[in-house]
């Protein structure tokens, strides 16, 4: 996938003055190592992450460097590391919490969602909670039913949570330091199978704000907005509607709380058609949002129903056959935007 | 596990009144805010620590202002004794914009940095992992905070209690751990929660001392956790320790508490009341006079009479300001 810079990033990142090619997993361990020099109450916790530098290399290196009393191996408790992460924040650190998996989050989104997100607002603004909680979500080489989830709208339905899903080396980077200088809890989805993609991240300073989309490929007979892996699913397809004569721009959010309403929107005014495509479930999820967002405010711009090109309602099956039915693929989103643009033909 | 030796220590007349105080101030506050519950002009719900003061008092009154404390949803004794204003903490309970945190919290969730109290809450348990949270910051902020945690026997049988005392454990952090064991967490009694009923023993568990106590005598409330407190301020780790006591009313405001309790069984620890413990225990061993205990009496009660009337004329917040704080 093309690293096409979004023009809404223009103001808050140069172009790379020195253009390096590292992957996913180096952008986001550069990122904290980069946060934990500059900053010494961040501290890292998380199971397999020391010495073994995380199931995902995503904290290889930074053992070494920072040592045990900041990059700490847990026990495999998912409630205490997320609630650890909630007292320490408030006694003045920056925590980051790995989850490694995120389906994990589930045995600890109490502390999450109850805890961290309310705090800020019924401490009448008195207390803040600046913690970063980390994991990995997708369904990678048949992963079964406990450590594939893509849940991640759950967590858009919570004031005071942020959440970011990015799905590039330079999205990573800029966006895990942006996360770790807010001072509001944030939630920092990243994806398996991205972690070994390469993409060109500068070596200078840099972050990127949220609430800002990326246009990954610029078209003019349909938007299709995806996240994170999906935007590259996305962006596959519409390479390959391309070569039938079909224009499609593909948005990528970036991050979904916030969410960059006012991208999305220019965008389907300008198309006049809308396919959302997620690898999480259609029903309450994020396609659903955006879907709902586009009806509220330009229904009439469109020129076609909205559709939802989503994961299949069903438990993560474990054989690949399985989970090639129920993800979608590149073939389907082509399948489904043609039918789409026949009904408005 | 062991039982405290009997109480040795020679205290002083300032440290009686001054635990007197503190527990005088909770069962007034209490009073006070039941009346206010009762007359309808209190919302929400709230849960009496009426019976437990020398808990909140023993435990608390030895800290330091930056210490931290983890409370329960049977909050109020904990922030009093923290510092929290009485005037404050009750237009908190009524909602009110002059209240702690602005009416937005209520009972169960109030905060105050300036007094490192680190949330009443809604949630029965998570307070143990937050205060390993807490004290972690503590140690690797290199500062010699203590974080005193409490909870309820009702906390004691939930995963975040093993998940947090024993990460608390493991990192040998300056926590303590304070489990108020009331006998009952709502209608449940303790024997029919789990097959051990000491929580003390509980310390052996995370190779942690486990110490019991009477939580109705606030000396030894007091000896107990300044003794843990220290030992967790030299760096030697957590304590866990078990108050044994009672609350006089049900579980929250309009829960009579007798359907699952004798009323036999009430009045037996009433006649075992704290405050009336320390005060006759002073006057015998000659630390204070009564005359002492009066003029707190009628100070606290003056407190309690002007905290009722702030709380009442305080507005409640501007329904505009709704959307304020949800995000920094």
């Amino acid at each position: 996938m093309a690293e096409a810079r979004s023009t809404a990033d223009a103001g808050s990142a140069a172009e790379p003055l020195t253009e390096r090619v590292i992957s996913y997993a180096e952008a986001g361990t550069e990122a904290v190592r980069e946060e934990m020099r500059r900053d010494s109450t961040i501290f890292y916790i998380g199971q397999g992450i020391g010495p073994r530098g995380g199931n995902f290399q995503q904290s290889k290196g930074l053992w070494a460097e920072f040592g045990e009393d900041r990059v700490r191996d847990t026990p495999i408790a998912e409630l205490a590391q997320t609630a650890i992460g909630v007292g320490a924040a408030l006694a003045g650190s920056r925590p980051i919490v790995d989850i490694v998996f995120f389906d994990f989050l589930m045995e600890a989104s109490g502390q999450l969602v109850q805890q961290a997100s309310t705090i800020h607002y019924i401490s009448n603004g008195k207390f803040k909670v600046p913690l970063v909680v980390r994991a990995a979500m997708g369904n990678v080489r048949s992963s079964g039913p406990h450590h594939s989830h893509t849940n991640y709208s759950w967590y858009m339905h919570v004031p005071g949570l942020k959440v970011i899903l990015p799905s590039t080396p330079y999205d990573v980077k800029g966006l895990l330091k942006t996360a770790i200088r807010d001072d509001d809890p944030v939630l920092f989805i990243e994806h398996k199978s991205l972690y070994g993609t390469k993409g060109a991240v500068p070596a200078e300073e840099y972050t990127i704000p949220l609430g800002q989309a990326a246009i990954r490929r610029a078209g003019t007979d349909i938007t299709i907005v995806a996240v994170s892996a999906m935007a590259h699913r996305a962006t596959e397809a519409a390479e390959m509607l391309a070569a039938k004569g079909i224009s499609a721009e593909v948005i990528d959010p970036r991050t979904v709380a916030p969410l960059d309403k006012e991208t999305i929107l220019n965008s389907v005014s300008k198309t006049g058609r809308l396919a959302i495509v997620d690898e999480a479930y259609a029903n309450c999820g994020f396609a659903a949002e955006v879907a709902a967002l586009v009806c509220e405010e330009i229904l009439d711009d469109l020129d076609a129903p909205v559709r939802r090109i989503c994961g299949l309602p069903a438990p993560h099956g474990f054989s690949p056959s399985l989970v090639r039915r129920v993800l979608p693929s590149a073939e389907r989103v082509v399948k489904e935007v043609e039918d789409l643009l026949q009904l408005s033909s | 596990m062991r039982h405290r030796e009997a109480v040795t220590l020679k205290f002083h007349k300032d440290l009686i009144l001054a635990l007197y105080r503190s527990m005088t101030l909770i069962r007034e506050f209490e009073m006070k805010a039941r009346e206010l519950f009762r007359s309808g002009k209190m919302p929400g719900f709230i849960h009496l620590y009426i019976g437990q003061e020398a808990v909140a008092a023993g435990a608390i009154s030895h800290l330091r202002r930056n210490d931290y404390v983890t409370s329960t949803h049977r909050g109020h004794g904990h922030a009093l004794a923290k510092g929290i204003e009485s005037r404050e903490l009750m237009a908190e309970l009524m909602g009110k914009a002059g209240g702690s945190n602005g009416g937005r919290g209520g009972s169960m969730h109030i905060y105050e940095p300036d007094f490192g109290f680190l949330g009443t809450n809604g949630i029965v348990a998570p307070g143990i992992p937050i205060a390993a949270g807490s004290a972690l910051s503590s140690k690797l902020r290199g500062t010699d905070q203590v974080t005193v945690c409490f909870f309820g026997d009702g906390a004691v049988n939930n995963g975040a209690f093993h998940e947090g005392i024993n990460m608390a454990a493991t990192w040998n952090l300056p926590v303590v751990y304070v489990c108020e064991n009331n006998m009952y967490a709502t209608e449940m009694p303790f024997d029919q929660a789990t097959r051990n009923t000491s929580v003390a023993s509980r310390g052996a568990a995370y190779n942690i001392p486990g110490i019991e106590v009477d939580g109705n005598d606030v000396l030894a409330v007091y000896e107990t956790t300044l003794a843990a407190t220290e030992r967790a301020r030299r760096g030697e780790g957590p304590t866990l320790i078990e108050c044994k006591t009672y609350r006089w009313f049900g579980h929250h405001e309009g829960d009579p508490g007798t359907s699952y309790r004798t009323k036999d069984e009430i009045q037996e620890w009433k006649l075992r009341d704290p405050i009336e413990k320390l005060r006759e225990q002073a006057v015998k061993s000659g630390w204070a006079v009564a005359a002492d205990f009066d003029a707190i009496d009628s100070d606290v009660n003056r407190m309690i009479a002007d905290c009722a009337e702030y709380a009442l004329n305080s507005p409640q917040p501007d329904s505009e300001t709704a959307m304020d704080h949800v995000y920094n």
